[in-house]
């Protein structure tokens, strides 16, 4: 391992967020990735994927997630503050004049089929987001059963988030420390 | 109802989906559906289904519905406000974690935990998905779009941008509706 680099001074840390978030499409956590431990070389790749790890583990979107972190490990709450600022500032701009000119020109037929098309496309993008989550599930049936039942309890029953998450997080780890064992 | 109060509620909801969104904003859908449509009457289900694609059409992480409903809600005030109220409990919680997180790095507990995890993440993003075909669906063929862009996203490497401007495209048409 050569020289470990010197940690990233805060307006390093915010500009490096900021180009993840403007650049970022679709899925932000590899453009990340590659400014974290490619470009800037403030993590190595395995340290990445460790804190990648707790952040997954975590409430919150994993780049947010991983954005706080890196800047609570270079300077601490300011440093997580600068990372997250950076982070959010265009994308929320951008949103925000998407916003305005999808009302200013939502009444035209042209546009509203545009939108029915686009509205496809976008939950085809949460779709394949879950067919790869539970992808690994196939050979386990139990999490296949809990997948199912966590489905059926949002979807089908329409029952509140708050009671179901955490009895169904309970259930599962329950179930994935007996097959541990 | 005062700016005030729909700014505390917008706190007030987002900041508990925060808690809630483990694997993301995905998994949390249905939920800020039910409390943003049904528990305080800020849009239809129509209007949230295109906020989410407007959404989806931006960089950035992909919680950036909560900004465009706050928006809708409360103008900029608002969009601040539900952006922070998502972002905080979630991030502070992360900031607190990573503090003791290399503690109990081999710890077994932690692979135990993350294994029950994954599939109720499953189950949460697959309900998103319903809830979304639900409303983006309304007939063969924006169906007929969900299914190839679908596999367009698993199968290929194609820009996730450029399947979304192909989609509003062929919208555009006509031909679809």
């Amino acid at each position: 391992m050569p020289d470990a680099p010197a940690p990233p001074t805060l307006p390093a840390l915010f500009l490096g967020f900021l180009s993840v978030g403007m650049f970022g499409f679709g899925g932000v956590l590899p453009w990340a990735r590659r400014m974290v431990v490619e470009q800037r070389r403030w993590l190595t790749a395995a340290e990445f994927t460790d804190t990648l790890g707790l952040c997954q583990f975590l409430p919150g979107g994993n780049v947010m997630n991983v954005t706080i972190a890196l800047g609570a490990r270079f300077h601490g709450a300011i440093g997580a503050a600068v990372a997250f600022v950076g982070l959010m500032a265009g994308p929320v701009a951008c949103v925000i004049l998407l916003g305005v000119v999808y009302d200013r020109f939502s009444d035209l037929p042209t546009v509203r089929h545009a939108f029915a098309g686009l509205a496809a496309a976008a939950t085809a993008m949460v779709l394949a987001n879950a067919l790869k989550i539970a992808a690994p599930l196939r050979s386990q049936p139990g999490g296949i059963a809990v997948a199912l039942a966590t489905f059926v309890a949002i979807a089908v029953l329409r029952l509140p988030l708050p009671p179901v998450l955490p009895a169904m997080v309970v259930v599962s780890t329950l179930l994935a420390w007996r097959l541990r064992r | 109802m005062s700016v005030a109060s729909s700014l505390a509620s917008l706190a007030a909801v987002f900041a508990q989906l925060s808690l809630l969104a483990f694997g993301g904003t995905n998994s949390v859908l249905p939920e800020m559906q039910r409390q943003v449509v049904q528990v305080h009457p800020w849009l239809t289900a129509q209007e949230f289904a295109a906020l989410f694609a407007l959404a989806q059409a931006a960089p950035g992480p992909n919680m950036l519905v909560v900004t465009l409903i706050g928006w809708r809600v409360a103008a900029l005030p608002g969009a601040l406000i539900a952006t922070l109220g998502v972002a905080g409990p979630s991030s502070v919680l992360t900031f607190l974690a990573y503090s003791v997180w290399y503690r109990f790095r081999d710890a077994a507990w932690r692979g135990v935990v993350r294994a029950g995890l994954m599939p109720v993440t499953a189950g949460l993003v697959m309900a998103s998905a319903a809830l979304l075909i639900r409303t983006t669906s309304v007939d063969v063929g924006t169906a007929a779009i969900t299914v190839v862009a679908t596999l367009l996203c698993l199968f290929t490497r194609l820009h996730p941008l450029l399947v979304l401007a192909a989609a509003a495209a062929l919208g555009a048409t006509g031909l679809l509706a």
